[in-house]
């Protein structure tokens, strides 16, 4: 298992080599925000090129998902210090639609249920707002079909799926998989999967992160936020960072996350000391 | 201060004009209808909010206008008319202005032989058997103050008439249009529908004003179902958002008939809908269905009764409400299920959203039952917009307007899409569109 997994990721670099593009997408800098007014990011630094794959891994409550919240722009969370430049501008200035629209897109980790409104017509209200924003002209009914008929195939989702309201009744690996599927049809720049595998069994587990790979392009970059490394067998990341206590305390290499899965995070946990505290932001290279 | 009408008064003494308007039908049977009727108006007063039935409804403003009847048909155009009609339905029109029939701009198409469709005046002027045996007869009125004033000064009206075993195919769309200029106008059709032994008919009775004037409708609507009918009943009021709306519709259904009405509700200052079903007979099914939509300083209240009185009927009562601004609700569903009617089937829902912290919804859904053996719900929500879905939606692209629109045709949705007309679906979404995603 280990050694073809290993060749795998050999493949992968090679291929990852090619795709990788050397415009700056995205910037943290010194990111702090309050949730109910308790400190949960303690000033975080990341930087994302195109082209690159991401995995923010951590303990349980270390801010994971609240930094791809505060990302997406739910208002719950407040922005306290610190600045994020998407693609050159002030992410944090945008509101949620505006975010999007710009090419940001957040797979929820709990998809919320919307009765009343189908996939197809939430899909084609957002593509249209999305074009609108562009100065794009609106898809017709017939291309816009044919998007979806092509996306859905990426992520096996029967056409079924299209008429029925928004995650409602869907199981746990429906609701990710409908996620990737708006992913698809969207086309993200930049793409946050929030604890996308939790819950998921092997085969949604590979359907989902095969959507995700071949969504993947030398133009846009992947955050994968997650808790377990089982995700970065299939979906293999340039870099992984360790988000602990809301501060990323350490980056790496893939390797990093088989150093997480065989050690667990106690011993970052351990390590966790004032002075062994690298700069966040500072992303190790990989050794090839 | 401004000045209030005794209104009671004021209508009895206009009794006596309108009984001289009405020359040789004085004699008529029907003309002992209404002098009861204003005998009875005699003993009621004016509601307040000291009545039960009143609690939260408050119509004293009612009483600072001197309401009178039109006194001529307005001449109104067809093109007025045509902005109101539903795309691609093919219907039968009736047109009323100013609660008198206008022949001129109803357009009666392709009814199956002995199906009468037209004004409730003629009818009662040719002596419509139909007509006096079935007046009055549902709509009682002795403890309703509007129900008599309505019986009292019964004059015009829509009136259907579908024999035993025909099938009218295509929708019957009544407009009353009210064009009250600056006058202060009271109109008070009075609606007779009745559908034979396994007869089908859609009626749709849609209440329109193209300007923001006081006036005040005040209409009564009867519907008999004979076995085995199947009515289909939609209103639809948009009157202007001064005027006041005052109704009453009264069902009686006979065994394994079925009856469906729809109450979308967007218009008037204050609106007020009485109905009522009633299962004379075993077998059969009723569906209530409402939508409001309101704003401003809009009132909206729907109470109704739905009455079990035989076993084997089911009925599905679901009310929906979207208020806006400091507009206020009210829903009284009352559901009685006797203690003949065994296996009774009853659902009743109330949801309303408050798009606003000055909005205010009071809902009171009420099961009485006396029977031990029967399946009944009910229940009420009040809330706002789900903020989670509402993030869903912006995350992917979606703008706040176009989230809320979606959010509220998506709450809307179960109620539209029971209707069975899909031209009218189509126009409903079409005001929700309007109304929220500008």
């Amino acid at each position: 298992m280990t050694v073809t997994l290993r060749q795998a990721q050999c493949d992968s670099d090679l291929e990852n080599e090619k795709l990788k593009g050397n415009k700056m997408l995205l910037e943290i800098k010194n990111l702090h925000a309050n949730v109910e007014g308790n400190e949960i990011l303690k000033g975080i630094n990341l930087k994302v090129n195109a082209g690159e794959v991401h995995a923010i891994m951590g303990p349980n409550g270390s801010g994971k998902s609240t930094l791809a919240s505060v990302l997406a722009g739910r208002e719950e969370y407040e922005v306290t210090q610190g600045e994020v430049l998407y693609n050159g501008k002030n992410l944090l200035e945008l509101s949620p639609e505006d975010r999007a629209r710009e090419g940001v897109f957040l797979a929820f980790q709990y998809p919320v249920e919307i009765p009343g409104v189908s996939n197809t017509n939430l899909l084609k209200t957002a593509v249209n707002e999305v074009r609108k924003y562009r100065g794009e002209e609106e898809l017709d009914s017939m291309d816009f079909l044919s998007l979806l008929k092509e996306k859905s195939k990426l992520v096996e989702l029967d056409q079924k799926f299209l008429s029925r309201a928004v995650n409602e009744g869907f199981s746990g690996g429906e609701k990710k998989r409908n996620e990737i599927f708006q992913m698809a049809v969207l086309n993200p720049t930049l793409a946050i999967l929030d604890e996308t595998d939790s819950g998921l069994d092997i085969d949604a587990l590979r359907i989902v992160a095969n959507g995700v790979n071949k969504l993947k392009t030398k133009d846009n970059a992947t955050i994968v936020v997650t808790h377990y490394q089982r995700l970065l067998d299939y979906i293999i990341p340039d870099y992984v960072h360790v988000l602990y206590k809301g501060k990323i305390v350490k980056s790496g290499g893939k390797e990093l996350a088989f150093e997480l899965e065989e050690k667990g995070y106690d011993w970052i946990k351990e390590k966790e000391a004032p002075s062994n505290s690298p700069k966040g932001g500072e992303q190790v290279a990989i050794a090839q | 201060m401004d000045k209030q009408i005794n209104i009671k008064q004021y209508f009895i003494n206009k009794f006596d004009e309108f009984e001289k308007s009405l020359n040789g039908e004085k004699t008529s049977e029907l003309h002992q209808l209404r002098k009861s009727a204003i005998s009875n108006f005699q003993k009621l007063n004016f509601p307040t909010q000291k009545d039960e039935e009143w609690k939260y409804t408050n119509i004293s403003s009612l009483q600072k206008h001197n309401f009178s009847s039109a006194a001529v048909n307005e001449n109104v155009s067809s093109e007025i008319i045509n902005k109101f009609l539903f795309d691609k339905l093919e219907h039968s029109l009736l047109v009323f202005v100013n609660g008198i029939y206008s022949p001129e701009l109803s357009k009666i198409t392709d009814l199956p032989k002995g199906v009468e469709v037209g004004s409730i005046a003629e009818a009662i002027k040719n002596n419509n058997s139909v007509v006096k045996n079935n007046l009055g007869k549902y709509a009682k009125d002795e403890n309703y103050f509007f129900t008599t004033l309505s019986s009292a000064f019964i004059k015009d009206g829509a009136f259907v008439y579908v024999p035993d075993g025909k099938v009218v195919e295509n929708p019957i769309h009544i407009i009353f249009y009210t064009k009250s200029s600056d006058n202060k106008i009271i109109n008070q059709p009075r609606n007779l529908f009745v559908a034979g032994k396994d007869s089908q008919v859609s009626i749709i009775e849609h209440y329109i004003s193209d300007e923001e004037n006081i006036y005040l409708t005040n209409a009564v609507t009867e519907i008999f179902a004979d076995e085995n009918a199947v009515v289909d009943h939609i209103k639809l009021q948009e009157e202007s958002k001064k005027a006041f709306h005052i109704a009453r519709m009264d069902v009686d259904q006979e065994r394994s008939s079925n009856f469906s009405s729809h109450l979308i509700s967007t218009g008037a200052q204050i609106s007020r809908n009485d109905f009522s079903t009633r299962f004379n007979a075993e077998g059969s099914e009723s569906m209530l269905n409402g939508l409001f939509m309101i704003g401003e300083e809009q009132l909206f209240d729907a109470h109704t009764m739905i009455d079990h009185a035989k076993p084997h009927c089911s009925s599905h009562e679901h009310y929906k409400g979207i208020l806006q601004d400091k507009s206020k609700g009210v829903f009284n569903g009352k559901v009685m299920v006797r203690q003949d009617a065994q296996k009774t089937n009853a659902f009743q829902q109330n949801n309303t959203i408050l798009l606003s912290d000055d909005a205010v919804m009071n809902t009171k859904p009420q099961l009485e039952i006396f029977a031990d053996d029967v399946k009944c719900s009910h229940g009420a929500t009040i809330g706002k917009l789900n903020d989670e879905a509402k993030f869903y939606l912006k995350s992917r692209g979606i703008g706040e307007e176009a989230a809320t629109a979606m959010l509220i045709h998506a709450f809307a949705s179960d109620v539209i899409s029971s209707i069975k007309i899909p031209a009218l679906r189509d126009y409903l979404e079409e005001i929700i569109t309007r109304r929220f995603n500008q």
